[in-house]
């Protein structure tokens, strides 16, 4: 292993509510929703009608844009709702499961022995493709480009993260075949450790990789960090990038020969009772998995992902494609007493203006409160503090409400997501919505270029 | 405090809410409710928690941090009163006369400016912001003691609507708001911003003492004009006309005549302590001043010359005038300050050194801070231009080395 890129910009959030390495598996779903808003910038044809019956991995639905790449069916079962919304624009469809899955076959097969176009084929068609995306934009990839290299970072830094060691526990074979595949598919691919956390095996000796290793807070786990110091975008550049979970299910798409989307995601949150990992099928209702095992009584937040970059989560939705991590926090619905006078014990800032700097390894629990009204920009140096990048965040995010392309590319667009500007938000005095700002304009010049 | 809530929302909301007949002065309500309680708003888009920062947190620190500056300020006015009268009181007696002086002033920047903001808020139907509550405190610690009160009102209005209403409000000017209303003392009232009106005395005339009663030798010069002095021997002398025992250490201290708070050096880098501590302030920005002034000061030293400013002790500069209450308090002010952590740098050693070069060299102006900073108010984006062209620029090269790279 070489040297260790240290990340010293940034912040990890300590919180309540930890999941206890236990995995459960609750039982067995009775309908999933499979549903294109999970797909950022794609436009979905759909290709089967209700009444229809699929197998796992029998396509529902394709990119407009790129026909071959499929969004499959994660259950076989029946077609029993297609959701439709505004302009007839497509929102979800529902399947009814069966009691024992049936899955399409691909065929088993060793990817090393595969050709580049071959590997690509399995993938687009199976429906693991869309788990691959891209950089810059952070869409899923489009399987006509050539990417310079492709990142999976072994760790999540984020708060109250799933550890990724314990994810992946036990499927050592099918996380290597994933990487076997990978790594036709670019000239490179990284797999970037954690120096402190991370400790399984499955990474540090995976094979056919360049594990590179971090350290530092949050957001050191998230790729768009990792590939800023590990080799920029330029623009015309293109990196793609996967979660170690999902390179299981493309491992499984050999070892297997079936899109087998069971994945382990973590349950944790302040308010969830038994807070531990779940084996789930992507897609199954959140109701299955948290009903009867939060606070009562009290008006929740549940978070699909963690609580910078996650999802608003209501109890009749489903995990979505991407989710590997729900989060259930309170409501902070209450107004505050003179609360911007008060010294503060309880809250958590990175300013030291309240006084619970004085005790830096309390763990808390944070509500949705926004602690404050929606502001203009006034505080300088703050982003700079919890952003690990050569970018300057707040003259990017000015250009991108100033519509301004060129200043866009200029200032580093094509290097961030708006997961990396996650802590920003956190941390604004101004409680400027820096996330949205980003997606807006990594869609704006998604716009122009197409 | 619930039901305080409850009887807000259900018996004094509704008048002001849509369709109430004080719905035209929402603003006014929004920014009192708003006062007490913290609203409940929950987070609805990104991040689903937050920093328990906001605005006016933020603004209410820098007010705490400026309470050093301005207790000492009350005892000075007081101190410096029953020096020049000769009369010999007690600790509280020199208080209570500053806080007599002092109070209304502040009474009336904090009402003449909110009153501004209000309006501009009712006109153009946003929510207070809380920029004044800082400005508020600001403005009434840079003027002389002795200023009548409709001054402060009319360079109060001025500042906030010329320095910032115009511009946008809160965020968005360019100059430090409390610094126009300074400039324009300044510029349109001199006589009222200089030689006597240092000590605070009852019985004057316009600008001008009536000497009477007062002690032999009475001078109301600050250090500054006395530095500024081409008699100027290196030490600086009393109201009393006395010599201080120890020139800096006095003028550290703040037992000098001066603006409301800026005497004390050390209640000042108090407060510049707590929001350095805190996070609010810059250090960037507060040590660069002072490292620029104290280069500045010693390359006159160098130089020297035969105007006795330059061959003053370098060190004399921080800590007389109102270098450090502008350094701490005025320079930091993150809108109109440089943005970036290396401009920040530039800017402060850019107000530093021009400070003194104004001071030294320009005897019409013994005070540069104030000139300083708004020079570099202005010049700020310029600066952060620069930084960030510099990172633009090496984005084009990474570009282009990787382009060759392929080749």
């Amino acid at each position: 292993m070489s040297n260790v890129i240290r990340i010293r910009k940034g912040l990890d959030i300590k919180l309540k509510g930890e999941a206890e390495k236990i995995t459960v598996s609750p039982d067995n779903v009775s309908t999933v929703l499979v549903s294109p808003l999970d797909f950022h910038g794609s436009t979905p044809k759909l290709s089967v009608n209700v009444g229809d019956s699929v197998k796992a991995g029998s396509p529902l639905f394709f990119d407009k844009a790129r026909p071959s790449v499929q969004f499959t069916s994660p259950v076989s079962g029946e077609v029993i709702e297609v959701n439709r919304g505004e302009k007839r624009k497509l929102l979800s469809i529902r399947i009814l499961a069966d009691k024992q899955t049936e899955y399409v076959d691909f065929g088993i097969a060793d990817p090393q022995a595969l050709s580049r176009e071959e590997i690509i084929e399995r993938i687009t068609k199976s429906g693991v493709w869309p788990a691959i995306k891209m950089r810059p934009f952070d869409v899923l990839a489009n399987p006509a480009d050539s990417p310079k290299c492709i990142v999976v970072s072994a760790f999540d830094s984020a708060p109250l993260a799933p550890d990724l060691d314990f994810v992946v526990h036990g499927c050592g074979n099918e996380f290597q075949t994933g990487l076997n595949a990978l790594a036709k598919l670019a000239p490179v691919v990284h797999l970037n450790v954690h120096a402190g956390k991370t400790k399984s095996d499955v990474f540090l000796k995976a094979k056919n990789v360049q594990i590179n290793t971090f350290d530092g807070p949050h957001p050191s786990g998230n790729v768009g960090v990792q590939i800023h110091h590990l080799s920029p975008i330029n623009k015309g550049e293109v990196v793609w990038t996967m979660h170690p979970q999902d390179v299981v299910i493309l491992g499984r798409l050999f070892t297997e020969g079936r899109y087998n989307a069971t994945k382990v995601i973590a349950l944790t949150g302040s308010e969830i009772v038994k807070r531990r990992y779940v084996k789930v099928i992507s897609g199954a209702p959140v109701k299955n998995i948290i009903d009867g095992n939060t606070t009562p009584n009290i008006e929740l937040r549940i978070i699909g992902g963690n609580v910078l970059t996650g999802n608003h989560l209501h109890e009749e939705d489903h995990i979505g494609y991407y989710d590997n991590h729900i989060t259930v926090i309170p409501e902070g619905k209450e107004p505050e007493f003179f609360g911007w006078l008060l010294p503060g014990l309880k809250k958590l800032s990175i300013n030291r203006s309240f006084f619970s700097w004085l005790t830096p390894g309390k763990q808390y629990s944070l509500d949705t409160s926004q602690h404050g009204e929606d502001r203009a920009f006034v505080v300088s140096g703050e982003y700079e503090k919890v952003f690990p990048m050569k970018i300057y965040p707040i003259y990017l995010l000015k250009s991108i409400l100033a519509n301004d392309i060129e200043q866009m590319e200029s200032l580093g667009i094509y290097e961030v997501a708006p997961e990396d500007f996650a802590l920003c938000e956190f941390v604004c005095t101004s409680k400027i919505n820096s996330q949205e700002i980003v997606r807006n304009g990594l869609d704006l010049v998604m716009q122009e270029m197409m | 405090m619930k039901a305080l809530h409850k009887f807000l929302t259900k018996n004094i909301e509704p008048h002001f809410s849509e369709g109430g007949k004080l719905n035209k002065i929402w603003p006014v309500y929004d920014g009192l409710a708003t006062f007490l309680f913290v609203p409940g708003h929950a987070t609805h888009k990104g991040a689903h928690v937050r920093d328990a920062i906001d605005l006016k947190r933020t603004m209410i620190m820098v007010v705490f941090a400026m309470i050093p500056a301005l207790l000492f300020g009350m005892f000075n006015v007081g101190h410096q009163h029953y020096l020049a009268t000769g009369e010999t009181v007690e600790f509280m007696d020199k208080f209570l006369y500053g806080a007599l002086k002092v109070l209304p002033i502040v009474v009336v920047s904090y009402a003449t400016g909110l009153g501004v903001e209000f309006l501009f808020c009712i006109i153009k139907k946003h929510s207070i912001h809380e920029g004044f509550l800082v400005s508020g405190m600001l403005i009434p610690l840079t003027v002389p003691a002795d200023i009548p009160l409709w001054m402060v009102a009319v360079a109060t209005i001025f500042a906030v609507v010329i320095g910032k209403e115009v511009f946008g409000g809160t965020g968005m000017n360019i100059l430090n708001v409390a610094l126009v209303a300074r400039a324009f003392l300044f510029f349109a009232y001199p006589t009222y911003m200089s030689g006597d009106m240092w000590v605070a005395m009852d019985n004057r005339n316009g600008s001008e003492i009536v000497k009477e009663g007062l002690v032999d030798g009475y001078t109301g010069a600050t250090n500054l004009a006395q530095a500024a002095d081409p008699a100027f021997t290196g030490t600086f002398k009393n109201v009393a006309g006395v010599p201080y025992n120890d020139s800096f250490i006095d003028s550290f201290i703040g037992l000098i005549p001066g603006s409301i708070g800026e005497t004390s050096t050390l209640a000042i880098l108090l407060g510049g302590l707590f929001l350095i501590i805190t996070g609010i302030g810059s250090w960037r920005i507060m040590l660069s001043i002072f490292a620029g002034a104290f280069a500045m000061g010693t390359v006159f030293n160098l130089v020297g010359g035969d105007n006795p400013f330059m061959n003053m002790p370098a060190h004399y500069h921080l800590v007389i005038g109102g270098l450090a209450f502008g350094a701490v308090f005025m320079a930091t002010d993150p809108v109109t300050a440089a943005q970036t952590n290396l401009g920040k740098i530039i800017y402060g050693l850019g107000i530093g050194i021009f400070c003194v070069l104004i001071r030294v060299v320009n005897p019409a102006y013994p005070e540069g801070m104030m000139l300083a900073i708004l020079f570099f108010n202005v010049m700020a984006p310029l600066i952060d231009y620069y930084v960030v062209q510099g990172n633009i620029k090496s984005r084009v090269k990474r570009l282009k080395l990787a382009s060759n790279g392929t080749k």
